[in-house]
């Protein structure tokens, strides 16, 4: 398992190279200029200008080259200067800089991080939490009520952007409902709430209320789906029968033979959904304005923040090509049956 | 008879009381609490110098200032500056070419340290230093030199003489900033200096406590602001991101906050917020114009690299008569209430503001007239064909009519083709991405400045309230080409010797009235030309909670700009 784990990592340096490339690619050859956002009133010498000094008008692959430089080199030696005593100089390994704010892209995105894993991470977590007992019950009692309202949530869930049920939160809870109700939410969320005492404690709460359901329904409908289909397969299966047939009890087979069994291809889909939720949720996040990597991401393109976007998207391809990874070997540790090496 | 007297007792009270609490708001500094201020598109740097965005420049004017900007009027106010130099105070030299302002004493930055001539002359160095990207540079155009005189004064001196020398230090686009903090900031390190760019040191009403990029920035009152009774607000959140939707809702439906800039949405939206009577729609005009342009050259792809170039005029537009009918045939006071509501009102102008420079000689516009547009197309020659579209001589009136991705622009577009239709004018519509149209990446065809296609529709205005700069868009030597990197203003390629003659005149015109009429007469000059057809003048709208106080909404410079006296209704 060591050595397919290191084979594998290996591998993955050429493929996140040729996806960084790709990239680039992508965003050098799109149209887009990042003066284009500014005042008509800017006249065209100035805009030249601004260009020469963000590094625009270099040749791609410099810009390639710089880009990769600065991400894979300068970047870890700023964040490592202290572990391993570097003398770090900020002139001569500049740090990758955004376009829109002139600071280092990374320390927007450290700072954005916590507000994207405390929400769209919750709604996950959440999410997860309550799809797994709705698939094992939907599959046991298969065409029951409670299966049908379950499938019928699902649906609701999988097919109901959240820009819509987002919005209708907020009229609800924010709008139609006074402020000074205890069932008042707030409709934006507040970034700098710092949680020190059971109040702001609550707040955060409260301001978390709506984004997390709204991004927990939609995970819960994905998750529960695949829980249920799994559950069902295996409830057919000779094992489930020979373990009743030894006296074993309802609960017994069910949450300790079945729910084993079953769990194994659901988990491999929970962790390819975890780069997902580093990715933020770009649409619930822009609704609730809660400012985290999806919102950072939306802006950037908007801006033609080169810089960002690239930073932000190859973060994200490191994180899916390391999940992908964490979601073979699991696979692995969970079904004797698969061995790699 | 008790009753009454009872009510005029409670109105007396409380019209006393509500008095007292206005007083109360401003005697004391930081007495009111929390300000919360909501941009839909967050900030992303509080230096105006690096970023020539609206929303940056907004929000750093809460902290940095110019020696005098403009008021709601449009009148130039000092504001760190003593007063506002003009040739018949002395301060403006009379040959034009040099100004002199002096700072009000007793100056001092939010640190404590006192404001100095050195910091105005640095704030020049800083903006016009190589390698910088500044975005301001316009405004220190021309100056050859700043220097100290005296102890608070300092003298800018201009290369040609300038009958408008406002350009320096004026306005939220050109602020003092602290020279210490930004010393090693000049040129190419300007990129460096994260925590000056985040964290100017100001003269503001309120110091950043804290600058979180793209998303909320805390700011708290200025502990040495020059007038102790201000800012009555001790804490201000400044939340950026969201859309124009979510800002007005949270001002006007959930009260959460105090201010909501730019509240670009249809009308109807907007009167539907503002009847859950928590907050009011303020608007203001400056001179944003909807306009529609007018090609005078062939923009054919046949032609190649000469497409779009003074060699080859354009087919049709060139008459007179077409481009007359085309204006004639537009009912703009129905595309302004379905496009802008109150944040726009019909113009014929392409310079509508200020007053002075407002022509009325073009207010023939304002009615739609298909039937006159019908008759001055069948007099040129024009012939209704078997399709519907005239023609004349083998050309047909049939255009590309392109404009950014927007909404609005889009159903402007429709109804104009459906009106065009009508006189016999056939139009293919084109929307471009804004960030392309208006991106000037000298590689795309699909450019503003390119203009490869008959009609093109977009909005521009002037910073300020000189129009010189504007007017002097339209010269034949704006005209964007391939000789000059298709760069330039004069995006219809107008060309007339006898405009280039006024543009010449206007820049050695000192006096107010001249340069007023001068104005007016080039504006009538273009309208009447029909190569612009002006549409709507787009005004500012932002929303205010009804529990705040003291704002006066501003389209000449920062609509924060007098932050400082905004206050709590209690």
């Amino acid at each position: 398992m060591l050595n397919y784990t290191i084979r594998r990592l290996l591998l993955a340096i050429p493929t996140l190279l040729f996806i960084s490339l790709i990239i680039f690619l992508i965003i050098a050859l799109s149209p887009g200029d990042p003066t284009a956002s500014l005042p008509l009133s800017v006249p065209a010498e100035v805009r030249e200008q601004i260009r020469e000094a963000l590094g625009f008008n270099e040749p791609i692959y410099i810009r390639y080259l710089l880009w990769l430089k600065t991400f894979v080199i300068n970047e870890p030696m700023y964040y490592l200067q202290d572990v391993f005593g570097w003398e770090y100089d900020k002139s001569i390994n500049p740090r990758v800089i955004s376009w829109q704010t002139r600071s280092p892209v990374m320390d927007t995105i450290v700072q954005r991080v916590p507000q994207t894993l405390w929400v769209v991470g919750m709604s996950y977590v959440v999410g997860i939490l309550i799809a797994v007992p709705i698939g094992i019950i939907s599959a046991y009692k298969q065409y029951s009520i409670f299966d049908q309202i379950g499938t019928f949530i699902s649906m609701v869930g999988f097919s109901v952007p959240t820009f819509f049920t987002g919005v209708l939160l907020i009229v609800v809870f924010s709008v139609m409902i006074p402020n000074d109700s205890f069932f008042w939410l707030p409709s934006i969320y507040d970034t700098t709430l710092v949680v020190e005492d059971w109040d702001s404690f609550w707040k955060q709460v409260r301001q978390m209320i709506m984004p997390v359901f709204v991004l927990s329904l939609f995970n819960a409908a994905q998750i529960s789906r695949y829980m249920r289909a799994s559950v069902l397969d295996n409830l057919r299966q000779d094992y489930v029968r020979t373990a009743r047939s030894k006296g074993l009890s309802e609960k017994i087979v069910v949450l300790v033979h079945v729910l084993r069994n079953s769990l194994i291809p659901v988990i491999t889909v929970i962790a390819l959904g975890v780069p997902q939720v580093f990715g933020g949720a770009i649409i619930t996040e822009q609704v609730f304005k809660v400012n985290g990597l999806g919102q950072l991401l939306i802006l950037a393109i908007q801006d033609g923040d080169a810089p960002t976007v690239q930073t932000l998207t190859f973060i994200f391809a490191v994180l899916i090509v390391l999940f992908n990874l964490v979601a073979d070997v699991l696979y692995g540790i969970m079904d004797p049956r698969i061995r790699y090496d | 008879m008790r009753t009454l007297k009872t009510i005029l007792l409670a109105t007396a009270a409380s019209a006393v009381a509500l008095t007292g609490a206005w007083a109360d708001g401003h005697s004391k500094r930081g007495k009111d609490g929390e300000l919360k201020i909501i941009y839909w598109q967050a900030p992303s740097i509080l230096n105006p110098y690096l970023s020539g965005g609206t929303k940056d420049l907004e929000a750093s004017s809460l902290v940095i200032e110019p020696l005098a900007r403009y008021n709601e009027t449009g009148a130039i106010v000092p504001w760190l500056a003593e007063s506002v130099p003009t040739v018949e105070n002395g301060g403006v030299s009379a040959d034009l070419k040099s100004i002199t302002w002096k700072l009000k004493s007793g100056l001092k930055w939010s640190n404590g340290e006192a404001v100095t001539p050195e910091d105005v002359i640095f704030s020049w160095k800083y903006c016009t230093t190589e390698g910088g990207g500044c975005a301001q540079v316009e405004k220190y155009k021309d100056v050859t030199s700043v220097e100290k005189i005296g102890d608070l004064t300092v003298k800018v001196t201009f290369g040609v003489a300038k009958p408008f020398p406002y350009g320096p230090f004026v306005g939220a686009q050109a602020p003092i900033i602290n020279a210490k903090q930004f010393e090693g900031c000049l040129g190419a390190k300007a990129q460096e200096c994260t925590t000056a760019n985040f964290n100017p040191i100001g003269t503001g009403p309120f110091v950043v406590d804290n600058f979180k990029p793209n998303d909320v920035i805390q700011l708290s009152a200025n502990p040495n602001y020059r007038d102790p009774n201000k800012p009555a607000f001790a804490k201000v959140t400044f939340k950026g991101g969201g859309s124009a939707t979510d800002a007005g809702r949270a001002v006007m439906e959930t009260g959460e906050f105090d201010y909501a800039w730019n509240m670009q949405l249809a009308p109807d939206v907007l009167a539907k917020m503002a009847a859950a009577g928590k907050g009011t729609i303020e608007s203001g005009f400056g001179t944003l114009v909807e306009r529609i342009m007018v090609n005078q050259t062939n923009p054919s792809s046949a032609l190649g690299e000469e497409r779009g170039t003074a060699k080859h005029p354009h087919p049709f537009l060139t008459d007179i008569a077409v481009r007359k009918a085309l204006s004639m045939a537009i009912d703009r006071a129905l595309l302004t209430e379905i496009g802008y509501g109150k944040a726009g009102r019909p113009t014929c102008n392409v310079l509508p503001a200020p007053t002075i420079y407002a022509s009325t000689a073009n207010d023939g516009c304002m009615k739609q007239d298909i039937a006159g547009a019908k008759k001055v197309l069948d007099d040129a020659g024009w012939k209704v064909g078997g399709d519907g579209v005239r023609a004349k001589d083998g050309v047909k009136l049939s255009m590309v009519y392109q404009t950014s991705t927007n909404a609005v622009r889009q159903d402007f577009q429709a109804l104009i083709k459906q009106w065009w239709k009508e006189i016999g004018v056939e139009s293919e519509l084109r929307n471009i991405d804004a960030s392309v149209f208006f991106g000037g990446n000298v590689s795309s065809p699909d450019t503003f400045q390119k203009f490869f296609a008959d009609v093109e529709m977009y909005a521009n205005n002037f910073d300020g309230t000189d129009p010189e700069a504007y007017m002097s868009n339209w010269g034949c030597s704006q005209a964007p080409s391939p000789a000059n990197q298709w760069q330039g203003n004069n995006m219809q390629r107008y060309c007339s010797k006898e405009y280039d003659a006024m543009i010449a005149k206007y820049s050695t015109t000192g006096d107010l009235n001249e340069r007023a009429a001068l104005a007016k007469a080039m504006n009538d000059m273009l309208m009447q030309s029909y190569t612009i057809i002006p549409l709507v003048d787009r005004g500012r709208v932002s929303a205010r909670s009804n529990k705040l106080g003291g704002t006066v909404m501003n389209t000449w410079d920062s609509e924060l700009w007098n932050a400082a006296d905004w206050f709590r209704i209690k």
